[in-house]
């Protein structure tokens, strides 16, 4: 084959379609909305009229580009030009949520809660973690106990992304036995009595993204909101995890490339002892360094997605992709903060935000330690 | 009524462009292409119209390469109904470009055309004007606004120092300004249906028109840079230096 191209003239004119939308809707109010700590509602709605929430959900729902990974990966990296990791977190928390329902759900359940998010007059959330607990997921506590038509929720849930102003909440929660075979998915609606919503968690980056912590106090959910067979959630968060991976990685790679940008281009113009400082053989070699992380991280996730795409199962090539990828992003973005010298310290330079949002990648979506047991276990180690 | 608009394909206007080390032209190498930014606007004035239900069908043409078609397919993304694809890898001077666009006018017989007052690439400002001698019919050109009025269009100019408001008997010709609308990004969806929208290639010849410049670039030479300002003490140093060196008082 000759072809050495993934992406196809739709996925460019998606590409474009995506740029232009956020130099109109998001890079103006990005700096504000970063210190404030939130971006308006009324972006979801904005983003869903322009059918960027529904990339690769069925048309019947509302959405377009059905299988087509890449189409999702070129239309990300635009949104994450917009500099700011949170705001690509916040709005695309559904691609974390909704998959299970889409998949698993009842079809009323489903009907009435896909379109909706996809549309972006609801948000929703996938709430995994536990105070107690994160990466071993088998472990979590929440509990669901059947009762009639009901189960009646009690734990808590913290770290979730969009979980302050989400409608709709995909809980792991156990409703069998300890271990991975007791897991359930179900869906929990913001208002359900019982249910309530914590602070607003302060982070060290992804400002513009909303964090929460959760609880539920006996909380009953009709049991009509059981996602999948009851005690299979566990396969259906795993399954759900390999995508996320994915897109940590293209957040990864692309946080590098927009630092390794604004270091080419701030080297360039900056001069010290007489010349620019991209005139120093060693700022030269920091910047091939850095655009040679950018590179593989790239290349690498691309094939990822191409195997993802050919319907393989590519768990270690994932995960390997999101620990090159994020360790890449934080030693490039770490080199443009040096290379930007004071500038990179302050909070006007792009560099400064592009460093702080490169931690919580290393750690969401399954921790670099967690990834390698992944890989080892694959390995047959 | 049918709308015709026509589309090119040109250097992103992002593009810092950088001239051929031979001088016969622009590096086309690795450049990033798109459409021509008043095109655009000539396309969503195109949808406005078929909007307010004053237009009911767009028909976007375009002269250019195989890839071109990225182009006219933008357009049907953004609203457009079919495509014509003329396709060339010859250059195209605006004469040659107007005597196609009247081959497709004379089959196509819409009602209004509506063009980029001037392409970005070389900014000549020719082919809507002589799309409109060649076919007889009226022209607006430079237009902010555009409201078809029964069987008359009436067309708001930027010219220097105002605004002209002409009317003109349909069929015309309408070239844009930057002012006359902001367009639109296509949503996903549509993105997805323009693939299924119906795009015809024709080529010159199947037009009867001869591609042959009646025009010979001779050199291209990228601008003289610019060189570092002065800073005066006085306005008498200004003044002087105004009169004696720069000449203009």
């Amino acid at each position: 084959m000759s072809n050495t191209e993934y992406f196809s003239e739709t996925h460019n004119q998606a590409r474009e379609m995506a740029r232009r939308f956020v130099a109109r809707h998001i890079l103006p109010h990005i700096d504000d909305w970063e210190e404030q700590g939130e971006f308006p509602r009324e972006l979801y709605h904005q983003a869903g009229e322009a059918g960027l929430l529904g990339i690769g959900y069925p048309e019947k729902f509302g959405g377009s580009g059905e299988g087509d990974l890449f189409l999702k990966i070129a239309v990300s990296e635009e949104l994450l030009r917009s500099t700011s990791g949170g705001l690509v977190a916040g709005l695309g928390s559904l691609d974390i949520a909704l998959p299970p329902i889409v998949q698993w759900a009842r079809p009323e359940v489903r009907d009435r809660v896909v379109p909706d998010v996809l549309a972006g007059r609801k948000i929703a959330a996938l709430a995994v973690t536990e105070p107690d607990g994160g990466s071993d997921v088998a472990r979590l506590k929440t509990r669901a106990v059947r009762d009639g038509d009901h189960y009646r929720v009690s734990g808590s849930k913290t770290f979730i992304t969009s979980g302050i102003r989400a409608d709709y909440y995909t809980v792991a929660v156990r409703t069998g036995d300890e271990g991975h075979g007791g897991i359930s998915l179900l869906l929990i609606e913001k208002g359900t009595p019982g249910f309530s919503v914590g602070r607003k968690l302060n982070k060290m980056g992804w400002w513009a993204s909303d964090t929460a912590e959760l609880f539920f106090d006996d909380c009953r959910v009709p049991a009509e909101n059981l996602i999948g067979q009851e005690n299979a959630g566990f396969i259906a968060i795993m399954a759900n995890f390999l995508r996320e991976r994915l897109m940590l990685s293209v957040m990864a790679y692309m946080t590098a490339e927009l630092a390794l940008e604004a270091s080419l281009e701030y080297t360039r113009s900056r001069k010290a002892f007489g010349r620019t400082v991209a005139g120093f053989q060693v700022t030269r070699h920091k910047l091939v360094d850095m655009a040679t992380d950018v590179d593989l991280a790239r290349e690498y996730t691309y094939r990822c997605a191409a195997l993802m795409q050919a319907r393989k199962n590519p768990i270690r090539q994932v995960a390997m992709a999101k620990n090159f990828a994020t360790e890449a992003c934080e030693r490039v973005t770490r080199e443009a903060v040096q290379l930007h010298g004071g500038m990179g310290y302050m909070r006007e330079s792009v560099v400064e935000r592009l460093y702080r949002d490169a931690r919580i990648l290393a750690i969401g979506g399954g921790t670099t330690e967690i990834m390698k047991e992944l890989i080892a276990k694959q390995m047959g180690l | 009524m049918k709308v015709l608009v026509a589309v090119k394909r040109v250097i992103d206007y992002n593009v810092k462009v950088r001239v051929k080390p031979d001088n016969t032209g622009v590096d086309l190498a690795n450049v990033k292409m798109a459409m021509n930014p008043f095109c655009e606007i000539a396309v969503e004035e195109a949808v406005r119209l078929k909007e307010k239900g004053v237009a009911t069908e767009i028909v976007v043409v375009s002269i250019g390469p195989k890839a071109a078609q990225e182009q006219i397919r933008t357009a049907l993304a953004l609203g457009a109904d079919r495509g014509i694809h003329i396709e060339t890898d010859e250059e195209v001077q605006s004469l040659q470009a107007a005597k196609l666009l009247k081959a497709v006018v004379d089959k196509e017989e819409p009602k209004l055309v509506i063009l980029g007052k001037q392409s970005i690439d070389t900014d000549n400002n020719q082919t809507g004007q002589m799309l409109a001698a060649l076919a007889g019919m009226p022209q607006g050109t430079f237009a902010s606004e555009v409201v078809v009025d029964g069987d008359k269009v009436n067309v708001t100019r930027e010219v220097d120092g105002g605004l002209v408001t002409v009317q003109l008997n349909l069929p015309a010709v309408v070239t844009t300004d930057l002012r006359l609308n902001e367009p639109r990004y296509a949503s996903l969806p549509n993105i997805m249906k323009a693939k299924k929208k119906p795009l015809d290639t024709q080529s010159p010849a199947d037009l009867g028109v001869d591609l042959t410049p009646r025009l010979t670039t001779l050199k291209v030479e990228a601008p003289q840079t610019r060189k570092a300002g002065i800073k005066v003490g006085s306005v008498e140093e200004l003044v002087d230096k105004l009169k004696n060196e720069a000449k203009v008082i």
